[in-house]
């Protein structure tokens, strides 16, 4: 009896790994079939159509998801970066543990919440929506990650790599940017990439931010498109062309971001044989 | 560390903490900007503004009852679906697969969580939905007299966002509960295989040693779904009321600011939607920290 309950269980735990999958399956399924048929030249190079006209395409948006990222990439990488650096070099103090706690209380703070924040300190102000404001609050979104990962990276650099430097007389500030952080920078710029690519699929903090724009535009100052925010319209639209589109459009966010975490997990996986040895 | 003080040492730590004091800077402005832009719905509806349930944008009229009814439902339903199945994989992957098989399905569940929340939406609308609505049409007549299962079969509505929600935390739950066993000791396990244990009986053990942390895996699932707004906003139907019905369209705090925001032409209108936006920043963080907190107790004994 007590056996029978035992496997019943064993059994129970392995369904639940299959039901999990079910979804996932289905997911890939249905974005690879339908918005691979969708997809062709003029996706990638055109603009939406006006209403009611069948054909065009994304370009727009996925140029506008590209500047954002680099929007984004460009205020998160320095904070996150040197924020992780002083967690991992004065981590005793009563200060880093407030920022360690600030970047996981971060972490946890919606997306649509975050959107606001960036609504009130930058749409507000310049009184329109544009590219910085969408990609500011992307970058609220990033910081914490790489704050934590470039922290947890750096305290894995071997402690006999900084006492060397130190003991061939570097100051700490030379030790940790001339040996410490280079060792683990590799670590460090994969984090980086898996936090951005995440962040590419973001919808909610772009709706009132970078709002969206039918245009090819590289004005930062401007409202600009977005792959998400343009899939988000069109899934919800009574067009079928546009419907279609949609399914095209989800299928470029996954393939890219799973193409970088792909990436990511094999760099890591490198990195970890190294440190082995 | 026992290191002469120079002045570059002094500048390193400025200098990095400059950067670090904005990480904090971006918490404490989140509250305090939310806060100075809702002050107008603040000062007019007080605390009633969570208790009423009229949501009228023409005549000025904001409760935010239904919302938060809704966002607390539906990740109440996404938990109680999430949280065993959470459980079962981070038991099957730690405690019962082959080692072979262990880096393979951790990595395919974690790549649930790498897919965006718009794409979950977008299956939600035109698979799940659909599904939702044939499962709701077989309901039979007895059953629908139960309040959980009111109302017409619309496909949108609570079941529907509950089940994708419980989708989108499952990898964040299970994986965070698999570092809570890796986190019990092996001794533990083996002294009751010892004993004789069967290997649920030995599992179980092991489950009631990362009991907090366990918990706190489950309240990080809650903290992220009752943030979460895409997906929900596209399958819960959008409908501001209060009901039981797992049938009823119904709609969450963060649905009404990501479908509402741009439209709010007046000041009022739209300090009620961001101070709806300022009580789901005081709930995640409280949820969040609370998690925080057990998981990591747990990890550290």
């Amino acid at each position: 009896m007590r056996k029978f309950k035992s496997n019943l269980i064993v059994a129970l735990c392995g369904a639940s790994v299959l039901l999990a999958l079910v979804p996932l399956a289905m997911i890939l399924f249905y974005v690879i079939s339908r918005g691979f048929s969708a997809l062709n030249w003029a996706f990638f190079t055109q603009t939406p159509k006006p209403v009611g006209e069948a054909g065009g395409g994304m370009g727009n948006a996925i140029v506008g998801t590209l500047i954002l990222i680099v929007i984004a990439g460009v205020i998160a990488i320095p904070v996150g970066v040197l924020s992780g650096v002083h967690l991992a070099e004065f981590k005793g103090t009563r200060f880093s543990s407030m920022v360690r706690f600030a970047a996981d209380v971060l972490n946890g703070v919606p997306s649509i919440v975050i959107g606001i924040f960036a609504y009130a300190i930058i749409v507000l102000p310049l009184k329109r929506f544009s590219a910085i404001a969408g990609g500011f609050a992307l970058a609220i979104i990033v910081i914490p990650v790489v704050a934590r990962t470039t922290e947890e990276l750096l305290r894995l650099v071997p402690g006999g790599l900084k006492e060397a430097a130190l003991a061939l007389g570097a100051t700490r500030a030379k030790a940790m940017f001339s040996v410490i952080l280079p060792a683990a920078l590799p670590g460090i710029l994969t984090g980086i990439l898996v936090a951005l690519a995440r962040v590419a699929g973001e919808t909610a903090p772009l709706l009132f931010t970078a709002f969206n724009n039918r245009f090819f535009s590289t004005n930062v100052t401007q409202p600009i498109g977005s792959l998400t925010v343009q899939v988000f319209t069109y899934a919800l639209s009574p067009y079928d062309d546009w419907i279609r589109q949609a399914w095209a459009g989800a299928l470029v966010l996954v393939t890219m971001i799973l193409i970088l975490s792909i990436i990511a997990r094999v760099a890591t996986r490198r990195l970890e044989r190294m440190a082995r040895g | 560390m026992p290191i002469i003080k120079t002045s570059e040492d002094r500048a390193l730590r400025l200098g990095t903490g400059a950067f670090a004091v904005f990480v904090v800077l971006l918490v404490a402005g989140i509250g305090v900007v939310l806060t100075q832009q809702s002050v107008l719905s603040i000062r007019k509806f007080g605390l009633a503004f969570w208790t009423r349930s009229t949501w009228n944008p023409v005549s000025g009229e904001f409760g935010a009852l239904p919302f938060i009814w809704g966002t607390l439902y539906s990740s109440l339903i996404a938990l109680l679906i999430a949280a065993p199945i959470a459980l079962g994989i981070a038991i099957f992957i730690n405690e019962i697969s082959p080692l072979k098989l262990r880096q393979p399905l951790s990595y395919l569940t974690e790549l649930l969580a790498a897919i965006p929340s718009i794409v979950y939406g977008l299956w939600g609308i035109f698979v799940l939905v659909p599904i939702v609505r044939k499962l709701e049409l077989l309901a039979p007549e007895w059953l629908k007299k139960v309040p959980l299962f009111t109302g017409p079969p619309l496909g949108v509505g609570m079941l529907s966002a509950g089940v994708i929600l419980a989708v989108m935390v499952v990898p964040l739950t299970s994986s965070v509960a698999r570092e809570i066993l890796r986190g019990v000791p092996m001794t533990q396990r083996e002294a009751a295989l010892a004993l004789g244990a069967t290997r649920w009986e030995a599992i179980r053990i092991a489950l009631g040693y990362g009991r907090t942390g366990i918990i706190g895996a489950v309240m990080l699932g809650l903290g992220r779904a009752l943030g979460e707004t895409m997906a929900v906003t596209m399958v819960i139907g959008n409908n501001p009321q209060v009901s039981t019905s797992l049938f009823a369209p119904q709609y969450t705090m963060a649905a009404v600011i990501a479908n509402e925001f741009t439209e709010a032409a007046d000041e009022l209108y739209l300090h009620a939607l961001i101070e709806i936006g300022l009580v789901l920043f005081l709930i995640t963080i409280v949820v969040n920290a609370l998690s925080r907190i057990l998981t990591r107790r747990v990890v550290r004994a």
